[in-house]
């Protein structure tokens, strides 16, 4: 254990992992993390290529060509940088590039912010990746670990998303696993299967799909990320065996579930339950012990949406307030509609409601989150902004 | 998304028969040049363009070398991704012999003028500025083809292409293009690189020569070929040869060759240079540059632009 900004535990993380190219572009605040892999490698620490892109896109892109030709790669970046990666990581997905970046997340511009929120991410949910949430260091520090198992043996890329600021520049203690007992844990090259570029067996990758093949190759893509649900539940109990045996948690009112995709906290028959991503479980965790009846689902697992473990959980629940750091303009929060979808789909009986929390920095108060439990077991609305 | 290529056949092509380009392309005519020059050694990156997407339909592929497409404008970072996995292994390689043999490998990335001047400008301004050992290749038709012929920043003065497009109205519009074509050649010198050179289809020995070149060349390289598009510059599927030779004739587009940073190889124009007009004419996209009299003044316009590389050159002997 040691006490960590969140940026330099992810730096450290990755150095443990060992990739052979990183490339990147400095935004706030996803800067101390390539700093300090920058650092490393000027120190002798590490052996990657580390290539100065002159733009995210570029950055994507050079990854990209670094998987296709055989690297383990990683990049990280926020906001507007991902905004500008976004047609190359639609790329990477339908390429099946086993790529793994860190998004720090933050507000999107206009008006410009450098602030926490989700809505980069949540903007390129469907590019074709993986998309895991992190609520403190020691799980981002878990979940980049695991990325890199994940896409290594699908050939599906993976995001890590950490609120930008609250997880990347605060410090909390943690514990990183060292580089053998990574290596051990993560497929060896000759067990993967992902094809590369190379002269001895030339292939052609990227061909051109007429109508007559694209739909299936598409349709194949979905299906592997939703298949992947199974592999990132094995692996997790995999991961929890050899290097966790136990989550950090805040107290011990209750005992957490957490199968990797989920985590659920809270009495076991609740009656109001708050679903949201991100670091702010965190408090709306110390508010649930305040509570006899009330819980919190953490979608730890964002793409493939853990649809199965959310709807076993609210299926007998009153009301759920689906918490977005996020709002899909003229529609409502994106992971209120998933979650609504649900109740279609199953004909659940449970009232839910989604608020938009916490956009560009809001702090995310107990107040707020009091209010929204109480919101919650009253009125119905769409669209519920808690600025205050 | 991966194809399988075709088994390779006893012939030397690297890039294989089947492809869908017109009859005639002058980019195809290049880009065998120039696959056959690289040989089997290479790792190439391709720009979406007409090159992409005749070679390749799902799942078939005429490449004959390992190959990748991503997307219009990153050919040069995919291929700067490349070149860093290379460079990665070579310092790790267990034995000289493994070592060597990743040595060798050519790193290759291309597109069409589309892809280099305009959308892919600052991706491959990037990859000069790392110093990669990196070909860059463009093959220039002097518009966007493959969706239908629009201006890009290599097309040239007076050409007609459906977004620069002749018209009857009386502003300077009605004359075709009239952006200034953008000096690639002077853009990549400015970036240090150790070899650039100017070559056309018509020439397929001299690409070959320049390919070879380049290949023993440290650090990035820039070769650009004037490949005639059939329906773009409106000419006949058995003129793209011809009027890429025009174009060196002509001095309009001199074939040359700079190593570190100096001039070192131009080809000459003869005595009494060709006319542009006799590149002109042929080519349907300057058709109404003939009609009228403003017209005529483009020509002269284009003529002077010839005779001024002519005698910056010093190719008129
Ligand atoms: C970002 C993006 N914008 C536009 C396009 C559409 N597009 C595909 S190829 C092309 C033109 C290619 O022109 P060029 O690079 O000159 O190659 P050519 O087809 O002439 O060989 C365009 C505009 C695209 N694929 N991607
Ligand atoms: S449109 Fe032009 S560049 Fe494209 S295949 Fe035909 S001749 Fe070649
Ligand atoms: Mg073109």
């Amino acid at each position: 254990m040691q006490i960590l900004e969140g940026s330099r535990a992810i730096a450290y993380t990755i150095k443990n992992i060992s990739p052979e190219v990183i490339s990147a572009y400095p935004i706030t605040p996803q800067t101390h993390i390539v700093e300090d892999l920058a650092q490393f490698k000027a120190d002798d620490k590490a052996d990657y290529e580390y290539v100065l892109a002159e733009s995210e896109f570029a950055a994507a892109s050079i990854i990209a060509g670094a998987s296709s030709a055989g690297s383990r790669v990683y990049s990280a970046t926020s906001s507007q940088g991902l905004l500008l990666m976004s047609e190359v990581l639609f790329n990477i997905a339908g390429m099946r590039l086993p790529i793994i970046i860190t998004c720090a997340n933050r507000g999107v511009s206009a008006p410009i912010t450098i602030w926490n929120d989700h809505q980069d991410a949540v903007t390129i949910r469907d590019a074709g990746w993986i998309m895991f949430f992190a609520e403190n260091h020691q799980e981002s520090v878990q979940q980049h670990i695991l990325a890199y198992k994940i896409a290594e043996k699908l050939n599906l890329p993976v995001m890590i998303n950490i609120d930008g600021y609250i997880l990347t520049h605060s410090y909390e203690p943690v514990f990183i696993p060292n580089a053998s007992k990574i290596k051990k844990f993560l497929l060896k090259k000759a067990d993967t299967n992902t094809k590369l570029l190379d002269p001895q067996k030339p292939i052609t990758m990227g061909a051109f799909a007429s109508p007559n093949y694209y739909m299936e190759i598409r349709q194949k893509l979905h299906q592997d990320i939703m298949t992947s649900a199974e592999v990132i539940k094995n692996e997790y109990e995999k991961y929890i065996k050899i290097f966790q045996p136990k989550n950090r948690d805040h107290n011990n009112k209750y005992k957490s579930f957490d199968n990797g995709l989920i985590e659920y906290y809270g009495p076991p028959e609740p009656q109001t339950i708050l679903i949201a991503k991100g670091s702010v479980v965190g408090t709306i965790k110390e508010m649930v012990d305040n509570y006899k009846k009330v819980g919190v689902i953490k979608v730890k697992v964002y793409r493939p949406f853990p649809e199965e473990e959310i709807k076993n959980i609210i299926k007998k629940v009153k009301n759920v307030a689906v918490l977005d750091k996020s709002i899909s303009l003229g529609q409502e929060g994106p992971l209120a509609l998933d979650v609504k979808a649900l109740k279609a789909t199953y004909e659940l009986k449970s009232k839910i409601q989604g608020f938009v929390v916490g956009l560009g920095g809001r702090d995310i108060t107990q107040k707020m989150i009091k209010d929204i439990i109480s919101l919650s077991q009253k009125q119905s609305s769409k669209n519920i902004f808690i600025c205050k | 998304m991966k194809s399988k290529q075709k088994k390779q056949s006893t012939n030397k092509n690297m890039i294989a028969p089947g492809h869908k380009a017109c009859a005639g392309c002058g980019q195809m005519i290049a880009a065998k040049a120039v696959a056959n020059a690289l040989g089997e050694d290479v790792i190439i990156a391709n720009a979406t363009g007409c090159l992409e997407v005749t070679t390749t339909p799902y799942p078939q592929s005429s490449w004959r070398m390992p190959w990748i497409h991503s997307l219009f404008e990153n050919a040069s970072a995919i291929s700067s991704g490349i070149r860093a996995t290379l460079d990665y292994k070579i310092k790790h390689a267990k034995t000289k012999k493994e070592k060597q043999k990743l040595e060798n490998i050519k790193v290759v990335a291309q597109g069409g003028d589309g892809a280099t001047f305009d959308i892919g400008f600052g991706l491959i301004s990037g990859m000069w500025e790392r110093k990669e050992n990196i070909i860059y290749i463009c093959y220039n038709n002097e518009a966007y083809s493959n969706t239908g012929i629009q201006a890009s920043g290599a097309t040239p003065w007076g050409a007609n292409t459906t977004t620069s497009p002749a018209g009857s109205g009386s502003s300077i519009d009605a004359i075709g293009s009239h952006q200034r074509k953008k000096d690639m050649l002077a853009l990549a010198l400015a970036h240090g690189l150790n070899y650039v050179a100017q070559t056309t289809a018509g020439h397929p020995q001299d690409i070959a020569n320049k390919i070879k070149k380049a290949k023993q060349t440290k650090g990035p390289s820039y070769i650009q070929i004037l490949s005639p598009c059939i329906p773009g510059w409106k000419i006949k599927s058995n003129q793209s040869i011809k009027v890429a030779k025009l174009a060196a004739k002509t001095g309009l587009y001199p074939v040359l060759e700079y190593e570190n940073a100096k001039l070192t190889n131009v080809m000459k124009v003869e005595d009494n240079p060709l006319k542009v007009d006799e590149y002109l004419k042929i080519q349907g996209r300057f058709k109404h540059l003939f009609k009228n009299k403003r017209g005529r003044k483009q020509i002269k316009y284009i003529q002077s632009i010839a005779d001024e590389n002519i005698k910056k050159l010093e190719i008129g002997k």
